[in-house]
């Protein structure tokens, strides 16, 4: 066991500093929430410096376009740039995290050469077509149905929650292509262009009054067949890395900017006098305790991934998500009960955080899900009801 | 960074855990319930296994390893729930002759007087009297007090020797002989304790008081990991064979969710104890020992739920890792202390 970090890593967390110190203040304001595509040219400025920088795809292997660091050095890079105050990787989230690590383990040689570095420049924004209305939790019950007509596959169906459906370029597709397969059988993963012929993206208001995301209807779209990842019919499987990806790594970053958030609750409730109530300081201090331990959790699983056979995030994504999510959502709480009649003011940011808070506990798997596959994939628990 | 056990910390995990089930299986865990008095041929064998000397350099006849290692097998003890003022003799190896090699037994005592009872609740004088009478003036508590050899106090400056002026606190030592005490129905069967109302002679020990109280709440708190891990693995195994309306009542939703919740406990409580160990930060011992408490303490109670009735009777193990777990989180500071020292962290 151990914490500490080689001289050749520190080095790296030290260039990377002075890059933020340098390059952070230089940055414009960062675009309001409903400004879809101000916020989408604003990430993918951002997404271009990085790659300038050789901080793009930092960790992803050498063929697949990365810089080939060490799950280590991600981890800097992720703790750095929080703690520096970096933008988040917003409008990337679903290219960087989930698509494009799918790609650079299944897709082909040719397949990564054509969607991996757009990603990495900020050229291209996906968006997640996993969920349907009938499908939802229940992932296998998709029914968007794909049929072989020539080299492409003609699309028909709808999904909905679509993360960044508005402004994307790309979706990562889940659709039938076997109806009489078994239900987790049948099911390819596509990248279809958003441009294409009989897409419509309906947005939905969330309640937060944003439109993150929205619906989407898919009427004969064309896809071609060598927009496929993985085998036909052997979508579940990739998908299954995909959503290892979402469970396993993408909430890195955030927990260090939650314990930063905690400190400055901290302070902003010793100055504001809410500090002396005992029950609300000790909230946070168990909050610091739960920080800390998640911060150390994600130390674990990055050491485990490094370990032979561990490149692919395992089930224990699910115990850091299911806690992170929770805690995340308590975070907030309590920064109501520090801000009093602040907490009902729509214009503070931090208002907007603990509302987007709420999906958490939903999104990438509810927390029911989540114990489903820790008590079946860990624990061995039997299937059932 | 690779926060992960090493090939020599799994082994040396596994060898505990086998030495243990050997040695204290279930049968010897069912028969220490009822008679309770430690097993000092047991005693001597942890010894010769290295388990006091774990951490006295080699050169003195220890083994030579750190606090990781201390911790790890730590957490075997609370997996098994091995009985015994562990943690003192782990501690007091180096300090206190014939520890080491397993011969003679010693236990810790906090004897700092805390603060007043009821201070800070906000209640009004006496309110806190009621028809339970309450913790107010009671004397701190011995493990296992017919078995040891000595009692180590850890106390505040006041009182302290001249010897120790200038120390935030002190350690004494006592024979056993020497401790007055008053009986104490101790909740946990394996761990019979007694009232200390005073001390005829103490000793003064040159021991850095801080730095062995961190320890004591860190490897309490290793053993509070040990059990919340062994209370999954038991819940889990009785819902895998337990039938119920046709079915193993590990296949509803219901039991599904409260054992994938200890698992989380449990693992949030690990790597918090596992850091802890590395860096030996106070606030990082302090959110361990935490976590880990209740980790050990809902886990319990949760594998007492998943158990129905069997878990609320004699025969079944579970209320004995609850009652252990209640006694560990009552040691080496509580939640309330824990929880303001970790908020006064955040603005330090």
């Amino acid at each position: 066991m151990d914490l500490t970090y080689t001289e050749e890593e520190e080095a790296f967390r030290a260039r990377l500093r002075a890059w933020l110190a340098k390059v952070l203040p230089t940055l414009p304001a960062r675009p309001a929430a409903a400004d879809w595509p101000g916020r989408r040219a604003y990430d993918a400025a951002w997404q271009r410096m990085l790659y300038d920088a050789g901080y793009a795809g930092l960790h992803w292997p050498r063929d697949a376009g990365g810089q080939g660091a060490t799950p280590t050095q991600h981890l800097i890079f992720l703790e750095e740039t929080e703690l520096a105050g970096a933008p988040y990787v917003g409008a990337n989230f679903v290219g960087l995290l989930h698509a494009g690590p799918t790609i650079a383990v299944e897709g082909g040689s040719e397949q990564r050469a054509r969607w991996l570095p757009p990603i990495l420049r900020g050229d291209a924004i996906w968006c997640q077509g996993f969920s349907e209305p009938d499908a939802g939790s229940d992932l296998a019950a998709l029914r968007t149905k794909a049929v072989r007509d020539g080299d492409a596959y003609v699309v028909t169906g709808s999904k909905i929650w679509t993360s960044h459906a508005e402004v994307a370029d790309w979706c990562e597709l889940l659709v039938r292509t076997d109806p009489a397969a078994p239900r987790h059988r049948g099911i390819s993963w596509l990248a279809m262009p958003m441009d294409a012929p009989g897409v419509t993206v309906r947005p939905l208001r969330t309640l937060a009054g944003s439109t993150e995301f929205a619906e989407l209807f898919l009427d004969e779209v064309r896809v071609p067949v060598g927009n496929r990842v993985g085998a036909e019919n052997d979508g579940w499987r990739v998908t299954m890395v995909t959503l290892s990806f979402e469970r396993g790594t993408a909430f890195v970053g955030e927990v260090v900017a939650c314990r930063r958030v905690l400190g400055a609750l901290a302070r902003t409730a010793r100055a504001n006098g809410r500090w002396d109530d005992a029950v609300l300081r000790r909230r946070l201090g168990r909050l610091s305790a739960e920080f800390t331990a998640l911060w150390r959790l994600t130390q674990w699983n990055v050491s485990a991934a490094r370990q032979p056979g561990g490149g692919v995030p395992g089930a224990g994504g699910s115990v850091f998500k299911l806690r992170y999510s929770h805690a995340r959502q308590e975070l907030y709480d309590a920064a109501a009960e520090v801000l009093g009649a602040g907490a009902l003011d729509a214009d503070q940011e931090w208002v907007a955080d603990r509302l987007s808070s709420l999906s958490y506990t939903i999104a990438a798997g509810t927390s029911q899900i989540q114990r489903n596959i820790v008590a079946e994939r860990i624990l061995g628990l039997p299937k059932g009801r | 960074m690779d926060f992960q056990l090493g090939p020599e910390q799994r082994a040396l995990r596994d060898g505990m855990r086998e030495l243990l089930a050997g040695r204290f299986g279930r049968e010897r865990l069912r028969a220490a319930v009822e008679a309770p008095a430690l097993d000092r041929a047991l005693w001597r064998e942890l010894a010769e296994a290295g388990f006091f000397a774990l951490r006295l350099p080699e050169a003195d006849g220890g083994v030579g390893l750190g606090l990781p290692e201390a911790v790890l097998l730590m957490e075997e003890t609370g997996r098994a729930l091995l009985p015994g003022p562990l943690v003192a003799c782990q501690l007091l190896a180096g300090a206190v002759d014939g520890v080491a090699t397993g011969e003679r037994i010693v236990a810790l005592a906090e004897t700092a007087v805390g603060p007043e009872p009821g201070a800070g609740s906000g209640l009004p004088p006496g309110a806190g009297a009621g028809p339970y009478p309450g913790a107010a003036g009671d004397g701190p508590l011995w493990e296992h007090p017919a078995d040891c050899d000595a009692l180590i106090t850890l106390g505040d400056a006041e009182g302290a020797d001249p010897v120790d002026q200038g120390r935030a606190a002190g350690a004494y030592r006592s024979a056993a002989t020497d401790v007055l005490c008053a009986p104490f129905a101790s909740v946990d069967p394996l761990t019979p304790l007694a009232r200390i109302t005073g001390i005829v002679r103490k000793t003064p020990l040159p021991l850095d008081v801080p730095r062995l109280r961190r320890e004591a709440a860190l490897l309490t708190a290793a053993q509070q990991l040990g059990s919340a891990a062994r209370t999954v693995e038991t819940a889990v195994a009785y819902a895998r064979e337990r039938e119920q309306f046709g079915a193993p009542i590990g296949s509803f939703q219901a039991v599904k969710h409260l054992c994938a919740q200890m698992l989380v406990r449990a693992e949030i409580a690990r790597s918090a104890v596992y850091a802890a160990s590395v860096t030996e930060g106070v606030l990082d011992v302090t959110a361990a020992k935490l976590l880990a408490d209740e980790a050990a303490v809902r886990n319990a109670r949760d594998c007492l739920q998943v158990h129905g009735g069997m878990g609320f009777t004699w025969e079944s193990d579970v209320h004995l890792h609850l009652k252990r777990a209640w006694l560990r989180a009552a040691r080496w500071g509580g939640v309330a202390a824990a929880e303001e020292a970790l908020a006064a962290g955040l603005i330090a």
